[in-house]
């Protein structure tokens, strides 16, 4: 753990991710404590400019919202819905790529054409179709984000995967009459376990960027606040107030920059073995 | 000798033919379960839900699909007609979805190869730079930028975009396909589209040519160390001779293969491009269909830009054949 921490340490972004991550869920977290009563709520008289008084740091919408609150509840969702729907792509991936893996041959076949399949699908175009028929919210953004980013999972998982069974102390495990579950799940899994949270930290934040898009388009939750639809409602009065675009813009790219930076400062740590060679 | 390649390409395409059709066919299912999967009637659903319905184009509808019929018959009605080119009727639009999708196709197309060009040129010639500076100052700006664009989201970027060359530099036109009404023709149009058509190219290229140019970057550094580019060294090769010819070229055989990876990501961007810059593509027809309910249009839009990206796979895999020897061998 100690020897984790020290090689983590040693890439600077990856503190500057952690640092700038820990300021945004903090934000989040505290939104009901820093902006009491409800986002949506009209506050003051429509386009306030921002940096004009303390009240209104950031400036008001179209219709008088506090950007500042809206920032800060659009935290929340857009944390969420790329925390679970990356889980539920890891629910997806990983049982797919370690049945893949463990027992090759047909069933591998089987579950790689369905993987390709998605791949090949774009997956921005699905993620839109699923959202548009089952109605938007924060279930149907959740689950149509897990199931077009999966395949990554699942490919990975399988490469593990075929190459820890060929060891000898999987081979020990099958002649001591474990059961397959048990050795895919004890055996197997938690040793590929290192790659899996590289991966996961690189897709909450493209998870991430899919939710903004999709309520950009106005196919976010219409109860929650979110970044992306922030900026789609400003989208059209952008020559009268750029603020309305600039601020919830700046929040996504700072919150996908930290998490990619922990996430190649993870990988720099965890996988030593594959990290980018320093010149 | 000629003869057996031939055939063994030959053969290469047509299973990637076969592969394709596969795919598509499944798409096919993949619509038709989604329609049936919604909430409320498949006819319903099909029309658009927001009141501009009547009750005969209803029925028109559930005898069009054979609403009655076991689903196994509707699928493959379903797919009988996709087959005759015909994806439905757009109620909102008073045109069949196919011809709509075909008005529209040739600028998206403009769009997505556009984009495709300029993050595969830029993002290279970066990487190629960076790699080459490596540690400098130089090596250091093009990664920190790369990794800001990385984390951009694309439609954002193209709105920052008209924010600052169109409202405050006011250099180039914030959104349609050509001045309307300007009567221009030949050279004259053609350089009116192009200056309409670099902001959202560039927008549309902008994560992926973050993506190139760090690709190329890692791909060049490493194809550096291996012992051929060593062995070209002490021949006394100058270090520009090198870095084209011998490392360049071998560090480009990871880039094909991302370049399929893009296809998917260009089609699904141009939806957010389009409907930024106003730009008449089938991406802008997604999101009209989006506002319209208009369900008919939207799985006519996934299943084109599906096919888009099915047929520029074929493309790159044919071409990363002709680059890569080792594969034309096999």
């Amino acid at each position: 753990m100690k020897d984790f921490w020290h090689r983590f340490r040693a890439n600077k972004g990856g503190i500057v991710g952690l640092v700038l991550l820990a300021a945004i869920v903090a934000v989040a977290l505290l939104a009901p404590m820093l902006f009491p009563g409800n986002p949506w709520k009209m506050v003051a008289r429509p386009f306030v400019p921002p940096f004009e008084g303390m009240k209104f740091p950031l400036g008001t919408d179209t219709v008088g919202r506090n950007v500042a609150a809206g920032l800060a509840y659009g935290g929340r969702v857009s944390l969420l819905v790329g925390l679970v729907s990356t889980l539920a792509a890891l629910l997806i991936g990983i049982p797919v790529g370690a049945l893949a893996g463990y027992f090759g041959g047909r069933i591998d076949d089987l579950l790689m054409r369905v993987t390709e399949f998605f791949q090949t699908v774009p997956s921005f175009a699905l993620a839109i179709v699923i959202v548009a028929i089952f109605q938007p919210s924060v279930v149907s953004i959740t689950l149509a984000i897990g199931i077009v980013s999966w395949p990554p999972v699942a490919r990975l998982v399988r490469g593990e995967v075929m190459s820890l069974r060929q060891r000898e102390y999987i081979e020990a495990a099958i002649l001591q009459g474990l059961s397959t579950p048990a050795i895919i799940l004890r055996q197997i899994l938690p040793n590929a376990v290192s790659p899996i949270i590289v991966m996961a930290s690189l897709m909450v934040a493209s998870a991430i960027l899919l939710e903004s898009s999709l309520s950009f388009l106005g196919l976010g939750d219409p109860n929650l606040m979110s970044w992306g639809y922030m900026i789609g409602a400003a989208r059209t009065v952008i020559r009268q107030a750029w603020w309305l675009s600039l601020f919830p813009g700046v929040a996504i790219v700072l919150t996908v920059l930290a998490l990619n930076l922990i996430g190649e400062s993870l990988n720099d740590a965890l996988n030593p073995r594959l990290s980018r060679r320093r010149s | 000798m000629r003869g057996t390649t031939f055939m063994k390409i030959a053969t290469r395409i047509a299973a990637r033919l076969a592969k394709a059709a596969v795919v598509l066919l499944a798409i096919l299912v993949l619509n038709f379960l989604l329609i049936h999967a919604a909430p409320g009637d498949p006819a319903v659903v099909m029309a658009g839900e927001a009141g501009a319905t009547d009750d005969v184009f209803l029925a028109q509808l559930r005898e069009k699909f054979g609403l009655d019929q076991p689903l196994y018959m509707q699928l493959g009605k379903y797919v009988w007609d996709v087959l005759h080119l015909d994806l439905g009727f757009s109620y909102r639009q008073q045109m069949p979805v196919f011809d709509l999708l075909m008005d529209r196709l040739p600028a998206t197309l403009l769009l997505t190869g556009s984009a495709f060009a300029v993050s595969l040129i830029l993002g290279v010639a970066a990487g190629v730079l960076a790699a080459s500076r490596v540690g400098k100052w130089s090596d250091t700006l093009i990664s920190t930028v790369a990794l800001l664009f990385y984390a951009t989201p694309l439609f954002w970027a193209a709105l920052m975009g008209v924010l600052l060359f169109s409202v405050v530099l006011g250099w180039l036109p914030p959104f349609g396909y050509e001045t309307v009404g300007s009567g221009f023709t030949g050279m004259r149009r053609a350089l009116d589209i192009a200056q309409h058509l670099a902001l959202p190219a560039l927008s549309l290229g902008l994560f992926f040519m973050a993506v190139y140019s760090r690709m190329t970057r890692a791909s060049m550094l490493e194809v550096a160390q291996l012992d051929f580019v060593k062995t070209a060294r002490a021949k006394g090769l100058s270090r520009g001779v090198i870095e084209r010819r011998h490392i360049l070229r071998n560090a480009l055989l990871p880039i094909v293969t991302l370049a399929g990876l893009q296809a998917g990501q260009l089609v699904g961007g141009a939806v957010l491009t389009e409907t930024v810059f106003a730009w008449p593509g089938i991406g802008r027809l997604m999101f009209e269909a989006l506002t319209q309910r208009d369900y008919n249009v939207l799985l006519g839009v996934f299943f084109v830009s599906a096919a888009m990206v099915i047929v520029f796979n074929l493309i790159t895999d044919l071409i990363y054949g002709i680059v890569d020897p080792r594969i034309r061998a096999q």
